[in-house]
Parts: C-alpha cells; structure tokens; sequence
C-alpha cells in the first residue's frame, strides 16, 4: 500500500491508534492539543504585548525569556518551541520571517497568516525589507531606524514586541491589547490608535 | 564555544551538492561574515532528525549580518539576524 495515496482519515485513525495502543499519545492528550492549536490566536499575543507595556518586571521578563513570560500570562507553552521576544525601539525595528519554510509562533499568535508562507514575502522580507514593507503594508520605516530582518532559520519562535504609540497613555491592558494586530507582532505594521 | 560580540563566518558548504540533506543554514549566509549575538541553547542536530537518525545536540547561536555583506542594495546599516548550528560557524 503507497502511503501516499492512503485515504487521509484512515490514516490519522490508524496512527493515533497506534499511539495509543504503544501508551505514546493518549486520545486526551490528542484533544487537548487540538484544543490548545486551535484557541491559539493573535490575541494571545496582543495581551502579553499590553502587559508589557504596563509591567516592567513583566517586560524584562518577556524579553528574558518569552516561554515563561507567555505561561505567566496563561498561554500552554508545553511541548511547543522556546519562544523569543524582540523588543521595538526608536533605533531598531525586528521584521520576522522564516525564508527556509513557515516557521510562526503559533503559541502566541496561532495559524499564520498565507502571506506568511508565500515565496514572494519570504523572498523579499530579507532582500528588500524596506521597499516590502512600504509597498504592501504602507509602513514606512524612518532612515534613522535600523531595520533588523530576523529569519527563523531553527529551534526559536520570534515575536516582536512593537513600540506603544503614542496618544494611549492612561490606557489599561485591555484596552490596550485590543489596538495591537497581528502584523505588529511580526513587524509588518505598527500598532496605532 | 563562541561568545557575544565575537566575530564568525559561515562555512561556505555547499553539502547538498552530494545528495539529500536537512539544512537550517540559508544559502545567502554561506561564507558570510557576521557577528555572534547571543548563545540560544543546545538542540538536536535537524540535519540528523529530518532523517531520524540520533541526533546529536549542538551549539545555536543568533548571529547578525550586516545587510552591506549580503546584498548590493538597500541600506548598508540595516542587518539579519540568524539562529545559526555551531558546526556551521568558524572564526574568520
């Protein structure tokens, strides 16, 4: 029988019973990380990103070690990659991208978005970060700023901590979480009010 | 072991010339000197788990690549930042 050619739920049903069968995977364990991949989304990372900008222990923390920072905010990071956190400043401004696949801090920010995955962002992310950026997103980076590319080549997970814009002082994190988007915590946009 | 602030070059190896391989090295970095930022850890060899074969852990590493030493244009000053295995790095 080619593999390949399996019907694709016969497949997964006769996998997972042989996970379960050797005691390697329970059918629980299975279900609660459907669970988990599936409530992933970008406002998990939108509240750790809020908290930081309100916590300053919560921040150092963060940029320390984002693994810990997103299970102090309640995230299960259990079995997925370490997690990196680059921090946004008025000199350095992080662009994440993976040129060698889809490498994407599902933990925190869940599916990634399909432009993501394609070729021409991947391509041009590293090439051409500047021109990318002000052509599809409109987000103009000053000369003054360092534009740092990070390629997700291995074992980490990036996420950018974005610079809170200005005209949101007195805000709470709730408040706050809800101006931060997806792209600012790859670095294709910037948060704003 | 290679410390932050540290100075490397990435082997300029090529091994998928001979047959199949898993490689988290890009090709753009290959021979290109850049700067150690930080240690990030010890990790299993992808080039030995994509085939599943024991895997060794091995040194990774963030290194930073001024843009000027990648690609003839955009802003000199701009930079990458790479995770980059130990076995590929060498002093220059």
């Amino acid at each position: 029988m080619n593999i390949l050619e399996t019907d694709g739920e016969r497949l997964l049903r006769a996998v997972r019973s042989l996970l379960e069968g050797k005691g390697i995977v329970s059918t629980e364990e299975v279900r609660e990380r459907i669970a988990v991949t599936d409530a992933a989304s970008p406002g998990q990372g939108a509240r750790m990103v809020a908290r930081a900008w309100v916590d300053p222990s919560y921040r150092r923390l963060m940029l320390a070690d984002g693994t810990k920072a997103a299970e102090a905010a309640g995230i299960m990071m259990r079995g997925m990659p370490p997690l990196g956190v680059l921090e946004n400043t008025a000199e350095v401004h992080h662009l994440v991208v993976c040129t060698l696949c889809s490498c994407y801090p599902r933990a925190v920010l869940g599916y990634p978005p399909l432009w993501f995955k394609s070729a021409g962002y991947r391509a041009r992310a590293v090439r051409d970060p500047r021109g990318l950026l002000a052509d599809e997103w409109k987000t103009v980076i000053p000369d003054a700023v360092t534009v740092r590319v990070v390629d997700s080549t291995a074992d980490y997970r990036w996420m950018v901590l974005p610079l809170r814009p200005a005209g949101t002082e007195g805000w709470d994190e709730e408040r706050l979480a809800g101006i931060v988007r997806e792209g600012d915590m790859i670095g294709v946009t910037v948060p704003r009010v | 072991m290679f410390v932050a602030g540290e100075t490397v070059r990435v082997k300029d190896s090529w091994p998928e010339a001979a047959g199949p391989v898993h490689i988290r090295t890009p090709h753009y970095v290959r021979g290109v000197v850049g700067e150690v930022v930080r240690f990030l850890g010890d990790y299993p060899n992808p080039e030995d788990l994509a085939f599943a074969r024991p895997a060794e852990r091995r040194g990774l590493y963030h290194v930073r690549f001024r843009r000027g030493a990648l690609w003839p244009e955009g802003r000199a000053e701009d930079d990458v930042l790479i995770e980059i295995f130990e076995h590929w790095l060498e002093r220059p």
